[in-house]
């Protein structure tokens, strides 16, 4: 035994520990500033908020340090387990979860309660690991790529039942692990113009969105294939064809709408490029046509899944956060009183226990979803930048261990904790700061919780342990 | 093992790194460049709370209360904090209506769950004390106290003026004032409001979320305690007053009383006037529009802003006047014949044969003045008639006729005395003589004074020769004095001999003149009857007076409308505020009684 303790901690990396114990006490005392009730001061008062997660954190700690001692061969070989047992478990709490705010997320034992999706997350990542470290994966296989994508949507889709939206779309962040294992660059740019496409779909007409597609894919032709008079023959057979349509709806007064004309004067378009591109045989107009085609469909899409499967919470959230609705006292009033928060703050922030927007209770969830606002109030610009510099350094800090990993297995795994956690880091502050729609999830370290505290230290402790024998191939 | 792809690991780092700057650029803007927010978590959590002082009380010269502050209770509602009680239970502590009651809560909770709104304004004093016993089974409830002003004796409406809601125009101009504040409006409330108001206090608090109060702000470094108001002691007599308002029931008039040795206002009664306490804060609303529609007039303050001609009460003036610019001397005598001929024009008079220097002061001649006025006016000492008016028009200015006299008392108004610019106009440069003008000898034709100003004039001659602004407030607690100008002696430019001999006619008037009604055995009492001509109907009934004869303690003008004769009403009506105030008790109840029971209102 003491051998083999000697060796881990001198391999151990320790500036991953340094930075698991900073992030921990700086999130605790938040924790005690945005629940600080002056009857009640006493830091370590086990019926408050700050009481509780110091005992979640003693817990974590022992958890751990179980799993550094635990072998590193037992994580690949009980993924698969783990990963079965924990969607049985997002399975049962559909039905005997407790319902909390109309939804089944918590199992409630006693005054315990548990919530199975924050345990998901690192069951998926080590199953994810398991599956594409095999010999035979190849994520361009289709096969391959579809049970890869099974195993991380599996858990999101049964969070999604919950429903807990916020929860099952941290499961996104998995696509950096694909992305790093070879997924090809396009899925992601793709990814970036359909939320680009989104947004646009969001805040303007149809028609604008669809006259901005079309440009859009001429300049694509163009500056793809660098034929000049074929863009410009193009372009006269879009303007031409939209005059037409236009014309006769103005003059003969169908008044058949922007939305329409456009329509009609794209589909003349695109059947007259059709026509143009066979007989100057000029196949390369396809793609472009595709594009356009599936561009118009997804624009469509969004707007039928937005007005009709989205809740009206989640409509309201995004159309706050798009600027298209104000309304500061009802679910704009989070977001308003958090941006309040963080920017009276100032440069050094108002002092410990100083800020009035914590210390009265303005911002809703300020120690759980909105405990950024405390830093961004208490410890000001001084401590915001603190803070996102210790996670970025954290985030590389991961991302440079997974690098050095003779396992594969470990290296995708380093990669799903960064990911996680990047997806967790970047959605709670952007949302805190009104950059991003208000979604629920938790700040890693920070949030009071017990649940998330120890599914983010078993999710990082892993990985220590990991890269403690990573000169071993697991 | 295969590491293709390894420069993807650069990719993620970049994506990482660029969406932390996006970060901290957005945190710097949100809390460095941008100063909205600070001043939005202030109003948020900052509640600034007005401490009102107690407004100064005002006594009469003896230490009688005039105005005074009562409490009016009002019952609040914070409805987050409201539980399930028995509303029947309330409404009968409180005697009101359910159904109005249960739609006030109604308005309260539209209005705000956190803040507090009044559902029952005004509780007695009665209704308070059972409901303080009992509001522990009503959690959520609690009553705020307000103040309002109360006149315990009814009287002086219009010398103590009332108090009222700032206007914004105030607010405006004075930083001192907020909406909602009060401020005296008129009287001794408006003149002496920076006395009366005391300093309001500030106290930050802290508040949460829910509008709880949660500590002060800073430890209370910002907070200001609020300083009571300075009680002002004012010149009135309040049983004077009060019997004055009493003497002038049902009769449209006036009566000003001075004490000449220091020109405090005894009493000053417009009547109709009206009680005070119809203007106290909740009152007023209501009150106020029946007031102003009132077809006497009760608002119109008659003793500062009426105007009339003084009538033969300033034939005092002229014979001052005449004597100083040695027109006349005490044994100059004219014949008066029944009257005093300008051409085919008669200045009628009553008497026959000659008359003198005091007699044509207790006998009221008209054509003994109407000598003294051409005299003066045709007087060798001018070149003219215009620089021989002007110099009259001098005196007469100096007794405070046809100006403003600047006391405490709002709206004095200065009164007619037209210069000799206008006759000039009127009549074309050098185109008028003593006799153009004559009827101003015996105070009529273009000259109007208030009571107040006949009331001083009448001080001025009691004091032979000099006067103090009048002025209604005696002592500011805290203060060493008044206002000086208050306490220094105004001096005519008229010889005191002079004013001894008039003051002698003036005692035989009352003896064996004019004014025999207001003859009282005992105490010489000096005066003069006037009667303002009124084209419009019966005559205004005028007196002066001042008593006793030497050390004079009381100068009193009193004007009764449509009155008739100097001496029907107003002389006795003058004798027996005299003898109220220097006597202390009515000896001629048959008097006083006449003369409460008048009723000249339909007079015209």
């Amino acid at each position: 035994m003491p051998i083999r303790n000697k060796t881990i901690w001198s391999k151990i990396d320790w500036s991953l520990l340094i930075l698991y114990f900073i992030l921990i006490i700086l999130g605790w005392i938040s924790i005690y500033a945005a629940v600080y009730n002056e009857e009640r001061q006493y830091i370590f008062d086990l019926s408050q908020r700050y009481g509780k997660q110091l005992i979640w954190t003693l817990f974590a700690l022992i958890i751990g340090f179980t799993i550094l001692t635990i072998d590193s061969k037992a994580y690949p070989m009980f993924s698969y387990l783990l990963y079965i047992l924990v969607l049985l478990s997002l399975i049962s709490v559909l039905i005997f979860g407790k319902e909390v705010n109309s939804s089944r997320s918590w199992f409630e034992i006693g005054d315990f309660r548990l919530q199975p999706a924050e345990f998901a997350k690192f069951a998926t990542a080590l199953a994810l690991s398991s599956f594409m470290s095999r010999q035979d994966f190849n994520l361009m296989n289709f096969k391959n790529l579809t049970i890869a994508s099974a195993i991380i949507l599996t858990p999101a889709f049964l969070i999604l039942l919950q429903p807990d939206t916020g929860s099952a779309l941290v499961y996104l962040a998995f696509v950096f692990v694909l992305y790093r294992e070879g997924l090809p660059g396009y899925v992601l740019v793709v990814g970036v113009i359909f939320i680009i496409l989104f947004i646009l779909t969001m805040m303007l007409q149809n028609w604008a969105v669809m006259l901005i597609i079309t440009m859009s894919s001429v300049l694509f032709f163009h500056f793809h294939q660098h034929k000049i008079r074929e863009t410009i023959y193009l372009l006269i057979i879009i303007i031409s064809s939209f005059v037409l349509i236009f014309g006769l709806d103005f003059f003969l007064k169908f008044n058949l709408g922007l939305n329409i004309v456009i329509i009609i004067s794209l589909s003349i378009s695109v059947l007259a490029s059709i026509v143009y591109a066979f007989r100057k045989r000029l196949y390369t107009i396809f793609p472009m046509i595709a594009i356009l085609l599936s561009s118009v469909l997804f624009m469509y899409s969004v707007e039928y899944i937005f007005y009709n499967i989205l809740g009206d919470h989640q409509q309201t959230r995004i159309k706050i956060l798009l600027g298209l609705v104000e309304d500061l006292q009802g679910a704009g009033y989070n977001v308003h009183q958090s941006k309040i928060a963080i920017g009276s703050g100032g440069f050094i922030g108002k002092g410990f226990l100083q800020g009035t927007q914590t210390k009265y209770n303005f911002v809703p969830e300020q120690d759980t979803d909105f405990i950024f606002c405390t830093i961004g109030e208490e410890w000001g610009f001084f401590g915001t930048l603190t803070v996102i510099i210790l996670y970025l350094i954290l985030l590389i800090r991961i991302v440079q261990l997974s690098e050095r990993q003779k396992s594969l297995f470990s290296r995708i795994y380093g990669y799903s904790v960064a990911s996680v956690l990047f997806f967790h880091v970047a959605v709670n502050i952007g949302m805190t700061i009104g950059l991003l729609p208000v979604i629920g999830i938790p700040l890693p370290f920070f949030s009071y919780g017990g649940s998330s505290l120890w599914s983010f230290t078993i999710l990082l402790f892993i990985f220590i342990k990991l890269d403690v024998s990573r000169e071993e191939f697991l | 093992m295969q590491n293709t792809f390894l420069g993807r690991k650069n990719g993620i780092i970049t994506i990482f790194v660029c969406l932390a700057i996006i970060y901290v650029i957005r945190l710097f803007t949100l809390q460095i460049l941008e100063s909205d927010y600070k001043l939005s978590a202030d109003n948020n959590v900052l509640r600034y709370t007005t401490e009102y002082p107690a407004r100064g009380l005002i006594f009469d010269r003896n230490g009688a209360l005039l105005v005074y502050n009562e409490a009016l209770y009002d019952l609040m509602v914070i409805p987050k904090q409201m539980k399930d009680f028995d509303t029947t239970d309330l409404c009968e502590i409180l005697e009101t209506n359910k159904e109005f009651f249960i739609i006030e809560l109604e308005k309260a909770k539209t209005y705000s769950l956190y803040k507090p709104s009044i559902v029952y304004k005004q509780i007695s004093s009665i209704r308070y004390a059972e409901l303080q016993e009992k509001l522990y089974k009503f959690p959520g409830f609690y009553v705020q106290t307000r103040s309002t002003r109360k006149y315990p004796l009814s009287i002086a409406a219009h010398v103590l003026g009332y108090v009222g809601e700032v206007s914004p125009k105030t607010i405006e101009s004075d930083k001192y004032y907020k909406s909602g504040d009060y401020i005296g409006i008129s009287g001794i409330e408006k003149s002496y409001e920076k006395y009366l108001r005391g300093v309001k206090g500030l106290k930050i608090y802290l508040v949460d979320v829910h509008n709880r109060i949660k500590g002060s702000y800073k430890e209370g470094r910002y907070d200001s305690t609020a300083v009571v108001g300075r009680n002002v002691i004012s010149t009135l007599d309040a049983t004077l007053q009060q019997y004055g308002e009493l003497l002038l029931l049902n009769k449209r008039g006036s009566i000003v009383a001075i004490e000449p040795s220091t020109g405090e206002i005894l009493a000053l009664v417009s009547s109709p006037g009206y009680d005070p306490n119809l203007f106290t804060a909740s009152e007023r609303s209501k009150n106020y529009k029946k007031l102003v529609n009132d077809s006497l007039k009760p608002l119109f303050n008659r003793a500062l802003m009426a105007y009339y001609p003084p009538g033969s009460t300033f034939k005092l003036v002229n014979a001052l006047i005449g004597l100083q610019e040695n027109v006349i001397t005490t044994t100059s005598s004219f014949s008066c014949g029944g009257g005093f001929n300008i051409g085919s024009h008669i200045v009628k008079c009553h008497h026959g044969g000659a008359v003198d220097f005091y007699g044509s002061i207790s006998g009221s001649c008209n054509s003994y003045y109407c000598n003294v006025f051409a005299r003066i006016l045709n007087s060798d000492k001018y070149n003219s008639v215009e620089i021989a008016y002007t110099k009259w028009r001098e005196y007469v200015l100096s007794f405070g006729l046809g100006k403003k006299l600047g006391s405490d008392l709002q709206y004095e108004l200065p009164g007619i005395i037209y210069n000799s610019d206008y006759y000039n106009k009127y009549y074309g440069k050098n185109k008028w003589r003593a006799f153009t003008i004559i009827s101003m000898a015996i105070g009529q034709g273009e000259l109007g004074f208030t009571p107040f100003q006949i009331a001083n004039m009448t001080a001025i001659i009691a004091n032979r020769g000099y006067y103090y602004i009048p002025h209604t407030v005696k002592k500011i607690d805290g203060l060493e004095t008044i206002d000086s100008i208050y306490l220094q002696k105004n001096y005519i430019n008229i010889e005191q001999q002079y004013f001894e001999e008039v003051v002698k006619g003036m005692q035989m008037v009352v003896e064996s003149g004019t004014a025999y009604s207001a003859y009282l055995p005992g105490l010489t009492i000096c005066g003069k009857t006037g009667t303002a001509q009124n084209p419009h109907g019966e005559d205004h009934s005028i007196f002066v007076a001042f008593a006793p004869m030497e050390n004079p303690k009381i100068a009193i003008a009193v004007y009764i409308e449509n009155g008739g004769f100097g001496s029907t009403w107003a002389a006795p009506i003058a004798s027996l505020m005299i003898e109220k105030y220097v006597n202390d008790t009515i000896t001629r109840k048959w008097l006083e009684d006449r003369m409460i029971n008048g009723y000249l209102l339909n007079n015209k």
